[in-house]
């Protein structure tokens, strides 16, 4: 059967006696909350896969087999496509249609939202929402919309619809999946490098991180779906790899899978598939081998493809700020568009150190034992400020969905009334005009929404209903830069006599894009807040489909990541991966201090010596006393106490259950057997009880530095190879151990200090 | 499902012949994707959900206008979409350059289906809560008393022997205890998601 691959012999040679004993069920899984060993489970996989081509020359059905494994990787990309381009359909149309849901009802059929309900009629030029299908609340209760008393009655429903959204979905969370609420992409991070979470991409908390995202998002809260969406897709990759044994036994090759479904996340979120793989590359995973580049890209295509077929904004369109203009930018714009990078940087750094701030208080104060108050307090104050600026009463993708939008002739909304003057037109190009009263109402208008939307995430962030934070950063960078795009319009306009401007703005030309401003500074805030650089240019020119922009956009991107790194290093991921304590390895960063391995190896000089098991002088009793009284790991086995020769190293979990196994199952063994982990027993007088041969379960081959070893390079292995542990020899004697506990805190504790001064041996 | 799966797929057919509860709900993510799918593949394109929007600015004396009839992708524009035309005939080809003609699609059916799929989950979930909160407790009183206890040990033990499962093969013989079973452990996971979650504070802040 398939359970042969998972532990017979660590080394890969397997004697007649090895088969016989087959690895225990639980043997090579592992516990919640601790890491894996990339290099066992790489090894594992080798090995199966080893077996299936060996055996699929003896028959064409063990060929047929082995073509199926091979091609089983691809299927899985598939269904894992499907999958999360219909669940984010889904999404789609239901926010949609809940977040309309506030400001009325749609007569013609309750599931219609405010769009879809006025599609048939005929709608006025200026009046393009208003259609006699369409009832507000006051409508309807009142009959009138007009009036103080229909405004009141509005504003009521809105921030009751509001409360009831957030309340309902801070309850599922709390009732049914706690792990489904925050972003995900922290702790999606920290499994990827091969922590295990139980239950995190389980089917309860996909089932209720859909549904309380829909709620959370419709709530008029200042949150995206973005980062859960990733949640989403890494879920369904979890739970569709049950389907593969491949998949299913190998927690290497499942976190291939991971990475390929964070990308599909992306890539349905943004309708970026190619911006979905460079997010996942850059961001999310880990290792990220060639294989899963190919593969990521399938999956991230199918996905948005499936998402495309299911037409969510009707307009066979991914996103709904999707923009299509064209303009040539100047290259004197280069300076405003710097400015935006330097605003996006000032704005990430000061929102992480803000957010984490709050979240620690969170963490530790009696504000983090009332969390449905919390959000029901935020929802309420978000409601209330809301309500009464246009541009925050709207959802936030559709402000940042016009404001991206550029002014032509046919658009009548409050940003884009200047002054016309109509003998000077020409098709549809219009040239810099004046400024109308509306577009001035508009500016003191967005201002306000600015400030609202800059201090009001810091609070949403993080509360425990599904948030994410790409929208929101998005909005505040294209509210500030449509405003210095409209004032730049504004400067060439009146003085266009300048010398800056009469190279290249004439009168009568249309030289300024408010729209590309808009999206310049998106870009910017969203990388100074996640510190993306790659993958933020690609996710916004497939958003604009433009080639043009990319050097605005570069520029943006990079300006912003340089300012921001400047005033704190992390993003607001790594931030939050280190506010929680996950035991991440940073991959990014270098180890710059000059300590060695035997600063950092337990045990220290003043605590009691090594836990030891020795490979065939210990009784079943010795090892229970050794597994009861102490909590670590895995224990190194050793030829003897006295020689302190290494042999290998085993693992607490397997060592438990096959003790107990062989208490239960294996007769003759008592409490006096002596357990040996060598090949052949060894030599006992015959009065002695039956002996428990433990070598299937011990790793032949660890990982030892010397204790000279400089940290660097131990760090270095640790990141590479994935390790859990190491061990440390002198002269060829085992002296201690150092995990990836040990190393993090290690480097924690070098981070507050001066690297070149510690020195200490 | 499909008959030449088993020879294709071997692993995944014997997945699906025994089929655990894991299974059942894969299957379930699947029915659901399909019927998310099926929609907007089987939806015939009726006249109701297909348009030309013809969006016509001010011209001249003219006030701006937006024109909307129901006809196919080749009849979507100005000519056939926007009448009566106000304008006489040697103007119509310069206010036709300022009109923009978009040819729009939608599928009502999907919108409907998604919609009530969404409803009904909410609901249903809304249901399930309301049970575990009020009736639940009521028809388990007698297991009120062992109930704590019996937690506070499971926890002990699970951090030291949690590999060995539990293995009560003559007791959950029928349906029902099973699923007994495995509502009480799901309650389980729940209790210690919600414990490091909100009250350790250990994971998500």
């Amino acid at each position: 059967g398939f359970s042969s691959y998972n532990g017979g012999g660590m080394n890969g040679t397997s004697t007649m006696m090895d088969f016989l004993e087959e690895p225990l069920p639980g043997v090579g899984t592992y516990e919640d909350f601790n890491t894996i060993d990339w290099v066992r489970e790489k090894s594992r996989d080798r090995d199966r896969h080893r077996e299936i081509t060996s055996k699929s020359k003896e028959s064409t059905w063990a060929l047929i087999h082995s073509v199926s494994d091979a091609f089983s990787g691809w299927l899985l990309m598939l269904l894992i496509g499907l999958l999360a381009g219909s669940l984010a359909g889904l999404i789609d149309i239901s926010a949609h249609w809940m977040t309309d849901l506030k400001e009325g009802v749609c007569l013609a059929g309750f599931w219609f939202n405010h769009e879809h309900c006025c599609w048939k009629s005929n709608t006025t030029f200026t009046d393009r929402d208003k259609c006699p299908e369409w009832k507000s609340w006051s409508q309807l209760i009142l009959g009138y919309g007009e009036g103080a008393f229909a405004y009141i009655l509005n504003y009521f429903m809105y921030v009751i619809w509001a409360l009831l959204f957030s309340l309902l979905a801070v309850l599922l969370v709390k009732g049914f999946a706690p792990y489904a609420c925050g972003s995900g992409i922290p702790e999606i991070k920290t499994i990827l490098s091969g922590f295990i979470i139980r239950g995190y991409l389980g089917k309860w908390t996909l089932i209720i991180k859909t549904i309380t995202l829909v709620l959370a998002v419709s709530s008029g809260l200042s949150l995206g779906k973005e980062g859960p969406l990733v949640h989403v897709a890494c879920c369904c990759g979890n739970i569709l790899c049950h389907l593969f044994t491949k998949y299913r036994k190998n927690e290497a090759k499942r976190r291939e899978v991971l990475s390929a479904a964070a990308a599909a996340g992306v890539s349905v979120a943004f309708g970026a598939p190619i911006g979905g793989v460079l997010f996942s590359l850059e961001e999310v995973s880990y290792y990220f081998p060639l294989k899963t580049l190919w593969r990521s890209f399938f999956a991230a295509l199918v996905a948005a493809f499936t998402l495309r077929s299911i037409n969510p904004f009707g307009n066979s369109r991914l996103v709904l700020f999707y923009v299509e203009f064209h303009m040539p930018w100047h290259l004197l714009e280069l300076v405003p568009f710097i400015l935006l990078g330097i605003f996006g940087g000032l704005w990430g750094a000061f929102f992480i150190r803000s957010n984490i701030a709050w979240c620690r208080r969170r963490k530790t104060t009696k504000l983090g034992k009332y969390p449905v108050l919390e959000v029901f307090a935020v929802t309420a104050i978000t409601a209330v400020l809301a309500f009464p600026n246009e541009y925050t009463r709207m959802s936030t993708s559709e402000l940042i969905s016009e404001l991206f939008n550029d002014c032509g002739i046919l658009d009548s909304s409050k940003l884009c009334e200047y002054v016309n003057d109509f003998n000077s037109t020409k098709g549809d190009d219009l040239p810099d005009r004046a400024a109308g009263p509306g577009v001035y109402t508009a500016m003191w208008q967005l201002a306000l929404a600015l400030v609202m939307k800059v201090f009001i995430t810091i609070f949403t962030f993080g509360m425990k209903v599904p948030s994410g934070l790409f929208i929101p950063s998005m909005a505040v960078g294209a509210i500030a830069g449509r405003m210095l795009g409209v004032a730049m319009e504004q400067l060439a306009f009146y003085h266009h006599d300048w010398a800056i401007f009469s190279g290249w703005c004439s009168p009568g030309a249309d030289c300024i894009t408010p729209g590309l401003y808009a999206m310049v500074g998106a870009a910017a805030c969203l990388g100074g807040v996640t510190r993306m650089t790659v993958s933020l240019v690609v996710i916004m020119f497939e958003l604009t489909g433009g080639l043009e922009y990319i050097v605005p956009l570069m520029a943006a991107a990079m300006t912003s990541k340089w300012v921001a790194d400047a005033i704190g290093r992390e993003g607001i991921y790594d931030a939050h991966i280190r506010l929680n304590g996950y035991p991440f390895l940073e991959a990014k960063e270098e180890f710059s201090h000059k300590t060695l391995a035997m600063d950092v190896m337990r045990p220290r000089r003043n605590d009691p010596p090594l836990t030891v098991i020795t490979q065939d002088s210990m009784t079943v009793e010795d090892v229970e006393t050794i597994i009861n009284e102490t909590t670590y790991s895995g224990y190194p086995v050793v030829v003897s106490r006295e020689s302190q020769r290494l042999v290998g190293f085993v693992l607490r979990r397997d060592l438990i259950i096959s003790v107990e196994n062989a208490r239960k199952k294996q007769d003759g063994i008592v409490s006096t057997s002596i357990i040996y982990f060598t090949d052949h027993s060894p030599p006992l007088p015959p009065s002695s009880p039956s002996m428990l041969k433990l070598r299937s379960i011990l790793d032949l081959s660890p990982f030892t530095v010397t204790d000279q070893t400089p940290m660097e390079i131990v760090v270095d292995i640790f990141r590479k190879l994935g390790l859990r542990q190491c061990l440390v020899t002198h002269n060829g004697k085992l002296l201690g151990i150092i995990t990836k506990k040990d190393v993090l805190k290690h480097i924690a504790q070098l981070a507050n200090q001066d690297p070149d001064s510690i020195l200490f041996n | 499902l499909c008959p030449g799966c088993e020879f294709l797929f071997p692993q995944a057919s014997i997945m699906f012949a025994q089929c655990t509860q894991k299974c059942a709900s894969s299957v379930l993510l699947m029915v659901l994707l399909y019927c998310i799918l099926s929609p907007p593949a089987q939806a015939s394109k009726s006249l109701q959900d297909i348009r030309c929007k013809c969006i016509c600015p001010p011209y001249r004396n003219i006030s701006g206008h937006i024109y909307k009839k129901n006809v196919l992708q080749k009849d979507c524009n100005c000519l056939h979409v926007v009448e009566p035309m106000p304008v006489p005939g040697n103007d119509v080809e310069a206010y036709c350059l300022l009109c923009e003609c978009k040819y729009e699609e939608r599928s009502t059916t999907t919108i409907k289906v998604i919609i009530i799929i969404y409803l009904s989950v909410v609901g249903a979930l809304l249901l399930y809560m309301a049970f575990l909160v009020l009736v639940d407790p009521l028809i388990r009183k007698p297991d009120a008393y062992t109930q704590p206890l019996h937690n506070e040990e499971e926890n002990e033990d699970g951090r030291s022997l949690a590999a060995a499962p539990i293995s009560s093969g003559a007791r959950a013989n029928t349906v029902l205890e099973r699923v007994e079973g495995a509502q009480q452990r799901w309650k389980r996971q729940v209790q210690e998601q919600r414990k490091t979650v909100f009250d350790r504070h250990k994971m998500l802040s």
